[in-house]
């Protein structure tokens, strides 16, 4: 095969098998790849019902059949499971070179089943492949966990694992790979932590082919300068990083702030990323093929939380920042270089924390159990040592640990956490950008900007401006979005690549790269197909339409500031229009002819 | 990026130019040689160059057999690419028995002739940069070739961390940040 290798590689930790197999044509034009067939492998074979730190539940590594060429930014994979902070299907997106890695190994995908007894780490060396003794890695920082299964295997080699975090079963551990990437929401750290296995280190040799390499080339040169003559891809990402949107939204007066309870920051600027690169940065990065370079290395003198390594992006430095009514860049820095070395997701943790201190404020949470922190907004200090408590799995931070939800409800105030099916919304608040509510609420791994980005339109302009207040005309817009962000990420390319790139080009880069011919319209199918696909599980696992809603306090609490003030979301009046766009039913489940049109 | 004039279809692998360059050179003839400028304050680290070389040699794509390397220190944030440096007394044209590596000084590049090599692999061992690699399996060396003079690592480096010019502007940029550094200080000297 072309673009894709053609080889699944299963490893069972129960059994210590290691089986490999072909991978159906037919199946994977219909999924594509990456997210897309890690669903479909999970739909057809894992029992939605399952506990996800269960031996039965599945850990899917799955870069895409563009992962591995030098389609621009195609270096990304997804991790695929039943995410244990949410209980819905999850697939968490890395760019680094782990992914293409695979490819040169020879898999499309990589399907880790059942549990070890003890700590093992995976070795795979192009077709060999070993599960080793990992009880001499067990408890180390991510940092240290590469550097020392690199030293055992091969320095070369692309190493995904988990901290501490993910060890202990933290419901927002995350899985880190080249020391500053991060497949990082939905709690997939605790389930590889679950599986006893602390991390994949992989080395590949081989060669990615694409079918028609004139035609791949035209493509791919098509791309790179429609991403080169972007404004955002082929300048603003690099310059200031995803970071560049702390002033922006706080502008547009979409920047939740101090736990959502505000949307704007009055000192927002300082942990902007204007401010970061003339402070922190040292030099962009990118990951493997990205044309974009967003990656911050980042240095810290401070004495108080000197470090380096990368980060932090828009999300972590708001997470930290303005949701804490934090503006010092040096500790949020800092809190991101911690997440990082012990694995866990910087927006649910920082959203958490944010949480915390809105207890805290209002008297539910006292010193005691804080260990005589004093956890209000703007103590960055506190939210510092907060971070470091939860990678250690110490005091307050067990509590932590648990994602906001959990955390909110141990003191029957679920009212305090802003999640949406218990995972923690990102840095766009609903009462101000309209239509993101909507994507939240939808969105099947919970709270999740990157599922359907409706910020592009709402905010940036791209590709075109739509008022961002407005509840009409959301519903089409988000299903466009989230049809076309789910092909998108099924190709292994990165979601910034739609700085620049559309539907057309995506197809045309994955066609010729395969020798399957997929038209705009088979794409954006495939891309809705995969949509609906994972929804079905949900509604297998559980989930109904009455938890497509958003925290109370969006719903009925108005803004207090900013363009939006006096507005709550409308998800009342989007989500019927959405479902029925979506040809779904009232209760949210999809109608007999979508499926039968989908071909599910 | 994308500004070079051959992009579009693959470009012909170029014919043997006359030999004028170097010898112009040594004559006390003013043309100059053009050089591959390796800049690792401006890599990302995308490795865009490895993926370039590969596809453009070989029609696919594979890093492990590309001409060129970034070696990273991820959590500092630094890369290197690392290539042949295209020496003038380069040590694996004098230790090969049979001239198959050899100057060209057309293109201001070592070449290495298929049809004279026996594959003794003397050329890998002398390199000091451990740019000549061979590849058993399809019996040939793996050295940079300067894709015939028109490099496409250099072409598809989105950072500029490559370049292809004029020898004697090589360092330039850099010469030009010492001035900047210089002037910054006299005026602060003057204040």
């Amino acid at each position: 095969m072309n673009g894709w290798t053609g080889l699944i590689l299963r490893v069972n930790l129960s059994s210590g098998s290691v089986v490999k197999e072909a991978l159906d044509p037919a199946i994977a034009k219909k999924y594509i790849g990456a997210r897309g067939l890690g669903s479909y492998l999970m739909f057809t074979e894992a029992d939605p019902a399952v506990d996800p730190l269960s031996a039965r539940n599945m850990l899917i590594f799955a870069p895409g059949p563009l992962s591995g060429t030098n389609a621009p930014s195609a270096g990304h994979f997804d991790v695929v499971t039943k995410g244990p902070l949410t209980g819905t299907i999850a697939a968490s997106s890395s760019g680094g070179i782990f992914g293409p890695m695979l490819k040169y190994a020879g898999y499309d995908l990589l399907v880790v089943e059942g549990k070890a007894e003890k700590p093992v780490y995976l070795w795979i060396d192009d077709g060999e492949v070993a599960i080793r003794d990992a009880a001499a890695l067990w408890g180390m920082q991510t940092a240290k966990t590469t550097e020392m299964v690199r030293a055992g295997t091969d320095e070369e080699a692309s190493v995904a694992c988990i901290g501490p975090a993910g060890e202990r079963g933290a419901l927002l551990a995350n899985i880190m790979n080249e020391y500053g990437r991060a497949a990082g929401r939905t709690g997939v750290g605790a389930v590889m932590g679950a599986k006893n296995l602390k991390a994949v280190a992989v080395r590949g040799t081989g060669a990615v082919r694409v079918a028609d390499a004139d035609a791949f080339r035209k493509a791919m040169l098509n791309a790179c300068t429609k991403i080169k003559n972007h404004p955002v891809g082929g300048g603003g990402l690099r310059a200031f990083g995803t970071d560049v949107l702390v002033n922006i939204l706080n502008e547009s007066g979409g920047l939740p702030t101090k736990n959502y309870r505000q949307a704007t920051f009055a000192t927002a600027d300082k942990v902007g990323g204007e401010s970061l690169s003339k402070q922190l940065l040292t030099r962009p990065r990118g990951c493997f093929s990205c044309i974009i370079s967003c990656g911050r290395a980042t240095r810290v003198t401070n004495p108080k939380y000197a470090g380096l390594g990368e980060g932090p992006e828009y999300e972590t430095a708001w997470a930290f920042g303005p949701d804490c009514g934090i503006d010092d860049l040096d500790a949020v820095t800092k809190a991101n270089y911690l997440c990082n070395e012990y694995g866990m997701d910087t927006i649910s943790l920082g959203a958490t924390v944010a949480c915390a201190m809105e207890m805290f404020e209002d008297g539910i949470i006292t010193l005691k159990e804080t260990g005589g922190i004093p956890l209000n907004f703007g103590n960055a200090e506190a939210m510092v040592e907060m971070v470091r408590l939860t990678g250690e799995g110490e005091g307050f931070g067990k509590k932590l640990a648990m994602g906001s939800y959990r955390l909110a409800a141990s003191y029957e105030h679920p009212e305090y956490s802003m999640t949406v099916k218990k995972q923690e919304m990102p840095a766009y608040d609903p009462r101000a950008l309209q239509g993101i509510g909507l994507n939240y609420a939808t969105g099947n791994r919970g709270g999740c900007h990157v599922r359907g980005y409706m910020t592009a339109v709402e905010v940036l302009g791209n590709p075109v401006k739509i008022d961002m207040l407005a509840t009409e005309g959301k519903a089409q817009w988000v299903i466009l979005f989230q049809n076309l962000t789910a092909a998108l990420d099924s190709t292994g390319m990165c979601l910034f690549a739609t700085f620049g790139l559309g539907a057309d080009e995506l197809a045309e880069m994955l066609s010729a790269a395969t020798g399957v011919p997929y038209t705009t319209e088979e794409f954006m199918k495939a891309g809705e197909r995969i949509w609906n696909m994972e929804r079905l599980y949900n509604l297998k696992a559980g989930f109904s339409a009455k938890d497509d809603t958003l925290p109370q306090r969006l719903l009925k609490v108005p803004l207090p500031d900013g363009g939006a003030k006096g507005r709550t979301s409308g998800l009342k009046k989007m989500l019927p229009e959405y479902y029925s766009l979506r040809g779904w039913d009232a209760s949210g489940v999809p109608g007999k002819e979508k499926l039968a049109e989908l071909g599910l | 990026m994308l500004e070079k004039k051959h992009i579009g279809p693959f470009p012909k692998a170029h014919e043997a130019r006359p030999g004028y360059v170097r010898e112009a050179y040594r004559e006390g003839r003013h043309t100059m040689s053009k050089m591959l400028m390796i800049y690792p304050d401006r890599c990302t680290g995308c490795r865009n160059c490895e993926l370039s070389c590969s596809f453009f040699h070989d029609r696919e794509f594979r890093p492990h057999t590309a001409r060129i390397h970034v070696a990273s220190w991820e959590e500092e944030g630094f890369s290197v690419p690392t290539t042949c440096q295209q020496c003038e007394d380069a040590p694996c044209a004098a230790v090969c028995p049979t001239t198959a590596m050899h100057e060209d000084a057309a293109l201001g590049r070592v070449a290495w002739d298929e049809a004279k090599c026996i594959g003794c692999r003397m050329c890998t061992l002398a390199c000091p940069f451990g740019a000549v690699v061979y590849e058993t399996g399809k019996r040939r060396i793996l050295k940079c070739d300067l894709c015939g003079g028109s490099p496409e690592c250099v072409a598809f480096c989105p950072t500029q961390a490559l370049e292809y010019v004029d020898e004697t502007d090589a360092v330039r940029s850099r010469q030009k940040a010492v001035a900047v550094g210089l002037k910054k200080s006299f005026e602060e000297v003057q204040r």
